[in-house]
């Protein structure tokens, strides 16, 4: 067997690195003589219109060598991620948001440019902001891009045919990507219109289009570079483009190399972030809990400008359902326009926003009735003859009552829920919740040309061997998989393989890396150069050695020709030297998949990955206060690539699901300041905000039915909406106190002080 | 008094002498910058994601005690004396690996990699001390390190299997302790250090004179607070005065009646000390920072800057604790809570200084609680923060001593409280009057952190824990 195939569980590539300190991130290359510095310098209002704007203080600075402003953009002052024209570098005259570039320092230092950023005179004419989903709402804020309607059935039929229906409210609040490494960018001008630009990005291609437009060159003069990213998460999906940009025009315009780096509170405030909803939904339903028809408008703050709001809110709304039927549909999205940071890309992109209003109307239906929401689940998941969803897929690889079912057994969680509710009954100050929620979540880019990638593998005569793709390695493992999956074809071991930097020179037109689809794509494009190759190899030893192609086979390091056995390297030395070329370009593209926006049908996605899990939570009645006790979870990865890797993102994604869940809390004043731009006041999960026990398993019998990547499945958005059952383990402690008759209907996040206001909510009703 | 103009130190494996140290020059951009030590990252620049951590090794009492800490809030001209030690210089017995880095790699602790090597500092510190640690240790070691990517469960793992991946006994760091110990022996000369902007002074009464007679100087003892006012607000903090090596404001006396504590201890050499004469403490205590800011962070320093929400003041006011200034050589004491006057106003003249903090030692009859409640359990700043004293004599509130913190422009008694609670019978009622009455003393404001409906509603709910818990007999937390 070779070291590191597929199916193994194998340490992160760069593992020795990250615990070295040698990883080396962009902040870390070496800066050559005479590297410049960029600072932004941002507004401090939230809208308004520039009357004027006097950098010469900023240039009188020490250490400063120049500015730019929206004058001094070469090409395209735009960067708006899907050519809506709404974005620019730097606006000309109007503000739209609290920590919006007006302009970038270039200094000696960093220091000195950051210093000088903050001595303009800006005179701004303020304007009214407009900051939250319910003042958008109120006054009628205009959408930022397309709404979208999903609709199947006759849902006001369903609403009047149903025995019982509820209408209610829920707001769902934001996050921060906080990814430890900020953004950055690195430029360095080389000849003619020359540009190579390292950044951490997840999206290379878009970061060297959005350079070239922005230079007024053609694509092929900007290199973008990513070795690895200190984390992205869907926070560097488009939002890299502002510094990749700044750094450019400033590279080519002193010809110098030149930086940027913002400091954390400035990278908070200008960059996007998960988007906050506001949902508001009519859910109609049977006696037995079964919903008749479903009918909700999910509005979101999308900030100034359209960014990936469009498919985000459309995201939402493919995943409104989760993993249940509803027979009359209609959804629609309100992707509103507010005076905020554009909001942007985040690990589930709108699904978990989506999924958690469908968890919410569940828990609406249980509270009704009073029964276990548990069964309420049940008696709604797709199954067959019920089995279309709101866009009109029909589901067919359903596998959640098999998760549910080992779940529930295996976390013992109907004793639990009796223990829990006998412990409620005593009327202490703690009082307990638990809950099991599943998640279904459809893999593709909605954006069907998104779904293609290419990969470049080099044999060298040597043997060892060169592995480049599309994809950006930003600690999910992917390069690690990929390597395998090269291991594997070649029946190599995988040091053999080395992943190289992602850059636009190697792969060209490549997709983010997002959607959950690094391994799927990049994966199955390294694969099919491999298989370039082996055909190339096979050909050649049928030529050289008289044999047929069926007794030509790769043993682990060997390949076996006939009765012979050739080691690896001396094999690859043969076919070098009979002139075989070892080089191959491999390319993927998702079959299958057809979605047509207009209509609001297709199948967009090309299989789902499912999971479910149980957890159980202590609440305290006096503050607020909370612990998560327990969570169970058993999550489908399909065949697992590297079962070790797969884990690692099911726990991290769970944690910072519950982290969005929980204490992520974005709290902006009524200017539009966000108040909370850095770790001191924004709280992720740290390590004693864990479950005190936590059980991760993969459900190790699942099988991808579709032909992906050796049979496995996207494992990086969808273990982050396992965490939806925190939150709902949370309201049913809260629902205790009222003796479970009424749906607390606790938002996100959900805040010690949310729970004690929802607890105070369930006292004054009692 | 001796002096000098240039700083010395040990990084790494190298003596490092340097002249031109500005006051606000950092740790970390020294390292970054200056050294090229890349291993070291900034995530935050204020202390709290741990990407940063190294560690410091400093000679007190003729023992070197290495301390992680954050580089990025450190300033470069306080670790003269010292010796720096960067993830580059970590290395197992064969040159490989040490003990915490393979266990990383082993339960696959690293995704993205960036938060890793401050992780790997604050675990191979715990390990050094502890290489076989709980798992509410490792939580309490980390609580100064933020990971966004694996859930942190791995990284505990890592921490608590390290022993099986070597032993202190053969780390290199260790063996070469005597040698470093003698390197800093021999740099110590109790000289007074002057850098231009900034100066270390040579001892406590080199400090009072100098203070006394610049009294527009910034006083910079664990640089936590101060550190903040350089990398985010961009602040010039010359003329400086740094304090936090300074030997006699670090001594913890409680020989008698009271507990002395020096101005300059950190809360990582008070909380030992505190813990044992006040056990209640020892939960609060724990939840305050994170490891890293907590050895730097000074309970005077905390007391000093005259926050509405620093962690110490209510607590320490609830136990009646006095505060010690000097300035010059006048030396006076008031009680703490007489201290804080006024938002961003204290009862401190020009050029004077908080020398100590004087806590009664315990009496018996008095019952005590201390609560931090926040958003998030742990390195999080309070919503609210209590504390509470109790005297319970013949089954009647002799005396009450309640302090609150987040609730007013400064850590304050809610004396209506404590009105309706003296006298009354030690019952449920008196508690109850107690949370009613309390909402006569203060009108808390709304931020990110809590609205004022929130705060107010907590400090009336603690009395109700304060009965539940210590009359009633109740589980009233979900910690406890």
């Amino acid at each position: 067997m070779i070291r590191g195939g597929v199916h193994q569980s194998l340490a992160h590539e760069s593992a020795e690195k990250h615990v070295t300190g040698r990883a080396e991130y962009c902040d870390d290359i070496p800066e050559p003589a005479g590297t410049l510095h960029a600072y932004l310098g941002v507004s401090d209002v939230a809208h308004g219109r520039i009357v004027s704007m006097d950098l010469a203080p900023v240039l009188a600075a020490e250490g400063v060598v120049g500015v730019l402003t929206a004058a001094d953009v070469p090409g395209a002052n735009q960067i708006s991620a899907v050519g809506a024209g709404d974005e620019p570098i730097f606006p000309e005259e109007l503000i739209e948001f609290h920590g919006q570039a007006l302009f970038a320092v270039i200094g000696k230092s960093r220091e000195a440019a950051r210093w000088a950023a903050t001595l303009a005179r800006v005179e701004i004419e303020p304007l009214e902001p407009v900051v939250s989903v319910g003042e958008a709402l109120d006054q009628g804020m205009p959408n930022v891009t397309d709404p979208l309607t999903l609709k199947r059935g006759d849902v006001d039929a369903g609403m009047s045919r149903a025995s019982n229906t509820i209408r209610a409210r829920m707001e769902i609040g934001g996050q921060e990507h906080l990814y430890l490494e900020g953004h950055i960018a690195f430029a360095i001008p080389g000849e003619d219109e020359d540009v190579v630009v390292h950044c951490s990005t997840q999206h290379p291609s878009e970061a060297q289009h959005m350079v070239a437009h922005a230079l007024g060159v053609a694509s092929h003069s900007v290199v973008v570079n990513v070795r690895r990213m200190g984390g992205g998460f869907g926070g560097k999906e488009s939002q890299m483009n502002l510094f990749a940009c700044v750094a450019a025009i400033a590279a080519k315009r002193w010809n110098r190399p030149v930086k940027i780096r913002p400091d954390r509170d400035q990278d908070m405030a200008s960059t996007g972030k998960r988007h906050d909803f506001q949902c508001r939904y009519t859910v109609g339903f049977d006696d037995d809990g079964r919903i008749e028809a479903v009918d909700a408008e999910l509005a979101a703050r999308c900030g100034f400008s359209a960014d990936l709001s469009g498919p985000v809110t459309d995201r939402a709304l493919f995943h409104a359902d989760n993993a249940y039927f509803f027979p009359e549909v209609r959804l629609q999205s309100r992707p509103l326009k507010t005076h905020t940071v554009s909001n942007t890309a985040f690990r589930g992109f709108g699904g978990p926003q989506g999924m958690v209003m469908g968890e919410r109307l569940i828990e609406e239906i249980a509270y009704a009735l009073g029964r276990d929401p548990l069964e309420i689940r049940k008696v709604n998941f797709y199954a067959e003859g019920r089995d279309v969803t709101p866009y009109h897929q029909q589901v067919t690889d359903n596998i959640l009552d098999r998760i549910v079912g080992e779940l529930e057994t295996s976390s013992d969680y109907q004793a639990r829920r009796n223990a829990i509710l006998e412990h409620n009954a005593a009327g202490g100050i703690i009082r307990k919740g638990i809950s099991l929620t599943p998640v279904k979540f459809g893999i593709s880019f909605t954006a069907t040309w998104f779904n293609q990638a290419g990969a470049l593998v080099h044999v060298y005569n040597d043997g060892s061997i060169m592995l480049n793709h599309g994809g950006t390695e930003m600690g999910q493992g992917l390069n690690t998989k990929v390597a395998q999956v090269v291991a594997d074809a070649f029946a190599v071991d995988v040091d053999m393989v080395k992943v190289t930097k992602t850059t636009t020179e190697k792969v060209p037109n490549t997709s983010a890396t997002a959607a959950s689809s690094g391994s799927d794509l990049n994966g199955m494009a390294a694969l099919n150069a491999c298989e370039q190759i082996k055909a190339r190899l096979v050909e050649f030893a049928c030529e050289s050695k008289g044999v047929e192609a069926d007794q030509v086979t790769f043993l682990p390091g060997a390949v076996r020709l006939g009765e012979d056995e050739i080691p690896w390297a001396d094999f690859i030395k043969s076919a070098y030297m009979a002139r075989v070329q070892l080089s191959a370009a491999g390319f993927y593209k998702t079959p299958d998949i057809h979605w047509d926006r207009a209509t609001g049908q297709g199948r967009p996605f090309f299989y789902y990955a499912y999971g479910a899990s149980v957890s159980e939570v202590a609440v305290d009645t006096l503050t607020g206060e909370y612990r998560v006790e327990r969570v169970d979870i058993l999550h489908d990865v399909g065949k697992s690539l590297n079962p070790a890797l797969d884990k690692g993102q099911v726990e991290g994604a769970f944690v910072q699901g519950m982290g969005w869940l929980t204490t992520e809390e974005l709290w902006w004043d009524s200017s539009g300041r966000l108040q909370t731009h850095a770790p001191s006041t924004y709280k992720i999960p740290l390590a004693s905000d864990r479950p005190r026990e936590f059980n991760v398993e993969l459900a190790e019998w699942s099988v991808n039915p579709e032909r992906t990547i050796k049979r496995s499945k996207a494992v990086g958005e969808p273990p982050f909406m396992l965490a939806m059952s925190v939150l709902e383990a949370l309201s049913m402690a809260v629902a205790s106190i009222a003796d479970y008759r009424e749906c607390p209907r606790l938002d996100a996040p959900a805040t010690p002080e949310r729970v004690l206001m929802a607890v105070e909510r369930m006292r004054a009703s009692q | 008094m001796e002096t000098r103009n240039h700083i010395r130190f040990l990084l790494n494996g190298e003596e490092q002498r340097l002249d031109k140290v500005r006051a606000c020059d950092t740790l970390l951009d020294f390292l970054r910058l200056k050294k090229r030590l890349t291993g070291t990252k900034e995530g935050c620049a204020e202390g709290d994601c741990g990407a940063c951590t190294v560690l410091v090794g400093r000679l007190r009492d003729g023992v070197l005690r290495y301390e992680p800490v954050n580089a990025c809030i450190r300033f470069l001209a306080t670790v003269d004396g010292c010796h720096v030690v960067t993830v580059e210089h970590l290395r197992g017995p064969d040159g490989g690996l040490n003990a915490v880095q393979a266990a990383l790699v082993e339960h696959h602790g690293s995704q993205c990699g960036f938060c890793t090597p401050g992780i790997v500092m604050a675990l191979y510190a715990l390990w050094m001390e502890e290489p076989q640690p709980s798992e509410a240790k490792v939580e309490q070691a980390l609580q100064g390190n933020l990971c966004r990517c694996t859930g942190y469960e791995p990284i505990v793992r890592a921490a608590m299997a390290a022993a099986e991946h070597g032993l202190p006994e053969a780390d290199p760091l260790v063996q070469e302790r005597a040698g470093v110990l003698a390197a800093l022996e021999a740099m110590r000369d109790r000289a007074r250090v002057e850098l231009g902007d900034a100066v270390l002074p040579g001892d406590v009464g080199d400090f009072a004179a100098l203070y006394a007679e610049q009294p527009e100087a910034i006083v910079v003892a664990g640089a936590t607070d101060v550190g903040l006012w350089v990398t985010k607000f961009l602040r010039d903090i010359g003329p400086a005065l740094f304090i936090g090596h300074l030997d006699g404001l670090q001594g913890i006396d409680d020989g008698g009646d009271a507990i002395r504590v020096g101005a300059g201890v950190s809360y990582s050499d008070a909380i030992p000390v505190l813990e044992r004469h006040f056990p209640h403490l020892s939960e609060y205590l724990a939840r305050i920072a994170g490891w890293q800011v907590r050895n730097m962070g000074t309970i005077g320093g905390n007391i000093a800057n005259g926050s509405p929400i620093g962690d110490m003041p209510p607590v320490l006011i609830a136990l009646g604790a006095r505060v010690a200034l000097r300035r010059g050589k006048e030396q006076r004491e008031m009680p703490l809570e007489d201290f804080f006057i006024d938002y961003g106003k204290q009862d401190r003249q020009a050029g004077e200084f908080v020398e100590a903090i004087v806590v009664p030692k315990p009496e018996p009859d008095v019952l005590h609680a201390a609560w931090k409640v926040s958003k998030r359990r742990d390195e999080d700043i309070s919503s609210v923060a209590a504390g509470l004293a109790v005297t319970v004599a013949n089954g009647h509130i002799a005396n009450a001593r309640v302090a609150f913190g987040g609730m007013a422009g400064v850590p304050k008694r809610a004396e209506q409280a404590e009105a309706a609670l003296i006298g009354a019978e030690f019952s449920q009622a008196a508690f109850e009057a107690a949370a009613k009455a309390v909402v006569r003393d203060f009108e808390p404001l709304s931020d990110w952190r809590a609205s004022a409906d929130y705060r107010m509603l907590v400090a009336q709910n603690l009395f109700r824990r304060f009965w539940a818990e210590l009359g009633a007999g109740e589980q009233a937390r979900v910690w406890a």
